[in-house]
């Protein structure tokens, strides 16, 4: 943790450069640091050539769908993209890179580069197209997949309350990708809706813990108000 | 829980398969019409039901909420949840549905194999909405029910001797639910299993181009008292 309580736009030109991998959290719009992805798509000429790790490509015109419009991003790594028909579109007329993975070994994977884990071995996927061109082990008879751990250059993620030493609480269905996404790269930037004096979050309550956190920064209002 | 006006096709399929759900499972809902399986179930029949990204008691939709609210479903709409719910993250709710903790996945299809694999996360080129969890819900819940229309729009049944689609799960379902038929895999086959009262054996095999067992004595489609 080096900075508390600074500016996104601090945050970001600090941290985020192109060609970098970011992860950036969110599951439908809980989590996704709106207000951070919103500085990147206003900066556009300044970030680009990004590899974007995040659950899904949001909506068209909100979220990371900015990114992905003005061409700022190479290649997605998602689990699911149905409910952006643009992004369809580009995946499909090749502008866009995707790669889909089932989403809870894309969590996996994305812990295990967060525990300092260089693979992980799992059944899912066997038997579909997933599994072509990757690597198998075999194990008490059985063939497995090798997943090799995710890892990125920066995560982005959008926390309810983080407290001024950088921990982090989720309200509801927020925190989906956003803890294990906190622990898997080299930079963490947390958006917070609320953020509180150190002490005033409780301990035991904490879910992502600050020793993983660089930043805290304020969400603004919702850039896309409410669609 | 989900909005738009069901067909009495829809309500008969979804009435069946709420009969294949018992008390006290753990149950996903998959995007479309599982969606609107707790309308249907039967009297009594409390389930726990499992929101992939993120907690388990998900009640009924929130009228009140929006996409941008602080509990929202699998497919982004804003819902309730139930005394006794608990909200985690990504990895826990998958180690329940691969730790063996999920004892019924309900999803939709677009084909189904006569061996019981299902295609419903990709058309190569068109519609790719990806797996997201489906890979896992079709490979590890306990069981798996797919529910569907009979026919598509061109008069094709959903199942059929190989999926030509790409695969979410070789040999996983376990029940198919149509409004005509239900089918359930028997010794690595889906058998013919119950017909819907209006149909007789030529409508509930209508649309399928692949050799189903029928065997003699079928189950009856209404709940036995």
């Amino acid at each position: 943790m080096l900075d508390r309580g600074t500016t996104v736009e601090k945050a970001v030109t600090s941290y985020v450069r192109s060609g970098q991998t970011l992860m950036v959290g969110g599951f439908g719009r809980g989590g996704v640091p709106f207000t951070t992805i919103k500085y990147l798509a206003d900066n556009a000429t300044d970030y680009r050539n990004l590899t974007l790790i995040k659950n899904d490509a949001n909506e068209p015109g909100i979220g990371i769908d900015l990114l992905l419009k003005q061409g700022q991003v190479k290649k997605l790594i998602a689990t699911h993209i149905g409910l952006n028909p643009d992004f369809i579109r580009q995946m499909n007329d090749g502008e866009i890179e995707c790669e889909l993975i089932p989403q809870g070994i894309f969590a996996e994977k994305i812990r295990a580069g967060g525990a300092g884990i260089p693979a992980i071995l799992t059944d899912i996927g066997l038997g579909t197209e997933v599994a072509h061109g990757k690597a198998t082990y075999e194990m008490e008879g059985k063939t497995l997949l090798v997943e090799p751990c995710m890892r990125g250059d920066v995560a982005l993620i959008c926390a309810d309350i983080a407290d001024n030493a950088g921990n982090a609480w989720w309200r509801g269905s927020n925190r989906n990708m956003c803890v294990v996404m906190g622990t898997a790269c080299d930079r963490v930037i947390v958006e917070a809706k609320q953020i509180v004096e150190t002490g005033n979050l409780k301990a035991e309550d904490i879910h992502l813990p600050s020793v993983f956190v660089d930043v805290v920064v304020p969400a603004g209002p919702l850039p896309h108000g409410e669609l | 829980m989900a909005k738009r006006e069901l067909t009495s096709g829809e309500h008969t399929l979804l009435e069946r398969a709420g009969r294949e759900v018992k008390h006290g499972m753990v149950v996903n809902l998959g995007i479309g019409l599982p969606q609107f399986l707790p309308e249907h179930l039967p009297a009594n029949t409390d389930v726990t039901f499992h929101s992939e990204n993120g907690f388990v008691g998900m009640g009924e939709g929130n009228p009140e909420g929006t996409p941008d609210s602080d509990v929202i479903d699998a497919g982004g709409r804003a819902c309730k949840v139930v005394p006794g719910a608990a909200f985690f993250d990504s990895l826990t709710s998958f180690a329940i549905v691969r730790g063996g903790n999920l004892d019924l996945a309900v999803l939709g299809a677009f084909e189904v194999s006569l061996s019981g694999d299902l295609a419903n996360w990709k058309i190569p080129g068109k519609l790719t909405p990806g797996m997201g969890g489906g890979m896992e819900l079709a490979q590890k819940a306990n069981h798996v029910l797919v529910i569907s229309h009979h026919l598509d729009k061109r008069g094709r049944g959903k199942l059929v001797p190989q999926c030509s689609l790409p695969l979410t799960a070789p040999a996983c379902v376990g029940t198919l639910v149509t409004e005509r038929a239900v089918f359930r895999r028997i010794d690595g086959r889906m058998h013919l299993a119950s017909i819907h009262p209006d149909f007789d054996r030529k409508s509930a095999l209508e649309g399928i181009n692949a050799d189903v067992p029928t065997p003699d004595v079928l189950e009856p489609w209404e709940a036995t008292p």
